[in-house]
């Protein structure tokens, strides 16, 4: 345990130490929080209460879904760029004979980077976004804390799902074609480009069951106060079932996967 | 530029076309060296056209549920979003490897591409020449067709020869963006995000119409960061729109000799940042 807590506090300092490329983020975060706020105030200017958010809770949505692209790594970018290339090189015998767990040992490094993310490019284009905008944050500390650990439930689904990319260079060897069509998946169905709750029939309803949706749409509407009560705990089990589910066939996958390693030259 | 053929037009002459056969034979290197992994080509490839759609999905998504956005309609947007598509598409295709440039400072391995006799900037640009890319130049090309086959725009001579000049003009505004950008990153080394805020969010921003935005935004990015050069001023014009800041009509004609000063500009920029590199391990 101690040693993934390790990992964690290293993949927390390694992100850290990009300080020119935080700002740089942040700068980034913030433009396209704009632009995107101004897109939602046209469309709740045409009809207010759309998907049962009001123009504020609109708003903070959108700064909530530029406070959460990194942390829930929802455009790729976090720890499977170096997996594959480790199981591409070779260098994953290296890693398969550590006495640490493959899985659990990325997740830790993943858990860190995602809480650097959180509070490096999440809370000042956050704060800027309040300063510009009329937001609906809550007030209440448990809806804080309840929004924190949906947040983390997500950002544990977001890792299961990019584990399972990752290993599929075992197979593939280059796996950049499967890794965007993972983070195009996370962009749509996640609800970065728009609400679920505003797409529409059985699109939105699919939407809304696959995982993706545990990265942003789950923690923005415990933020934005829609689960209380057993509804909040519906919530965490739906993104905490997908997080088991996706992590144990991860497992399977990693047990099938190392018994395809052939180690190359002496 | 007195029209004398003296030698250092001649050889600044040479340097472009020798800069550009570099970059012809750097590209199709990598065209090779991508077509070894075809399965993962053709996947990237269909990613990007599909992951340049996706944001046009959610713009048809927002008109399920209105008919107007900032009193545009679906087709207009089209316009504007495959007007900006297409122009940053070739951008990217042909520039968007600058964004790597701080990397290789910070590793320096910008010190390899220096002592070669071929100019840094087509080395840099060629880096990692990106086929796949094309499928953001097609998806763009695609929802601009719509566009046009839905609008009944009042074509006029003039207004059919705006529409390759906004494209090309605009393509070349978006790269002389890649090129400071880059020359940014001599100083600032791991800030290529700063550079996508341009290219990226200037292309979303011009995917909407200007109407929705605050006027102040708006004459930022028509005086100061001229992207509503690229499409927003010819566009409107074509659709014969009236801007919402008070310019007269002729700035719409302008793209050409705006994308030429922004090139020229960027081009200082690049040259100061090349000076100005330290290589690393000082």
């Amino acid at each position: 345990m101690r040693l993934y807590v390790a990992v964690a506090a290293g993949g927390f300092r390694r992100y850290a130490t990009y300080r020119m490329a935080t700002a740089a983020g942040v700068f980034t975060n913030t433009v396209f929080g704009f632009i995107m706020a101004y897109t939602y105030i046209a469309l709740w200017d045409e009809r207010p209460q759309l998907g049962g958010y009001d123009l504020s809770q609109a708003l903070t949505y959108v700064w909530l879904g530029q406070a959460l692209l990194m942390t829930c790594a929802m455009m790729g970018g976090g720890f499977e760029d170096e997996l594959m290339e480790r199981i591409r090189t070779g260098d994953i015998a290296i890693d398969l004979y550590r006495p640490a767990d493959l899985q659990l040992w990325w997740m830790a490094g993943d858990l860190g980077r995602a809480a650097f993310h959180l509070v490096g490019r999440g809370m000042v284009p956050m704060m800027l976004g309040g300063l510009a905008f009329d937001l609906a944050l809550p007030l209440s500390p448990l809806t804080w804390i309840a929004f924190v650990v949906s947040v983390a439930l997500g950002v544990v689904v977001s890792f299961a799902v990019r584990f399972l990319v990752a290993l599929s260079a075992f197979w593939l060897m280059d796996g950049a074609g499967v890794m965007q069509i993972c983070w195009l998946a996370g962009m749509f169905f996640s609800g970065m480009l728009l609400p679920l709750n505003l797409f529409p029939g059985a699109l939105g309803e699919v939407a809304r069951a696959l995982p993706w949706s545990s990265l942003l749409q789950v923690p923005a509407d415990v933020l934005l106060g829609k689960y209380t009560g057993w509804g909040l705990v519906r919530a965490y089990a739906f993104q905490g079932g997908w997080a088991l589910a996706l992590l144990a066939a991860g497992r399977a996958l990693q047990s099938v996967a190392t018994r395809r390693v052939v180690v190359q030259g002496g | 530029m007195q029209g004398i053929p003296g030698p250092p037009r001649l050889s600044r002459l040479s340097v472009l076309s020798n800069g550009l056969r570099a970059y012809g034979l750097i590209a199709m290197m990598w065209i090779r060296s991508t077509m070894a992994y075809r399965a993962s080509f053709v996947m990237t490839a269909l990613g990007n056209f599909v992951a340049t759609g996706f944001d046009f999905i959610a713009i048809i998504l927002m008109f399920q549920h209105v008919n107007a956005l900032g009193g545009y309609s679906l087709a207009e947007i089209a316009f504007l979003y495959g007007a900006t598509g297409a122009s940053f598409g070739l951008a990217d295709l042909v520039m968007g490897s600058m964004n790597r440039l701080g990397r290789r400072v910070r590793d320096g391995t910008l010190d390899t591409l220096l002592v070669r006799p071929v100019p840094v900037l087509a080395q840099v640009a060629a880096d990692r020449f990106a086929l796949r890319r094309l499928g953001r130049i097609t998806q763009g090309m695609l929802v601009f067709g719509y566009g046009v086959l839905v609008l009944n725009i009042d074509w006029t001579l003039l207004r059919v020869l705006m529409v390759p000049m906004m494209v090309l003009s605009g393509a070349a505004i978006f790269s002389a963006l890649y090129v400071a950008g880059a020359a940014f990153q001599f100083w600032a080394q791991d800030a290529s995000e700063v550079q996508n805020s341009f290219t990226y969010g200037g292309n979303t921003l011009l995917q909407y119409p200007p109407t929705l935005f605050a006027k102040d935004l708006v004459r930022g990015v028509t005086f100061v960061v001229p992207l509503a050069f690229i499409n927003w001023l010819p566009a409107l014009y074509v659709l014969g729109r009236p801007y919402p800041l008070d310019v007269p009509q002729w700035l719409a004609f302008l793209p050409p000799v705006v994308a030429a000063v922004c090139c020229w500009l960027a081009s200082l920029a690049w040259r100061a940042g090349l000076r100005s590199y330290r290589s690393t391990g000082s």
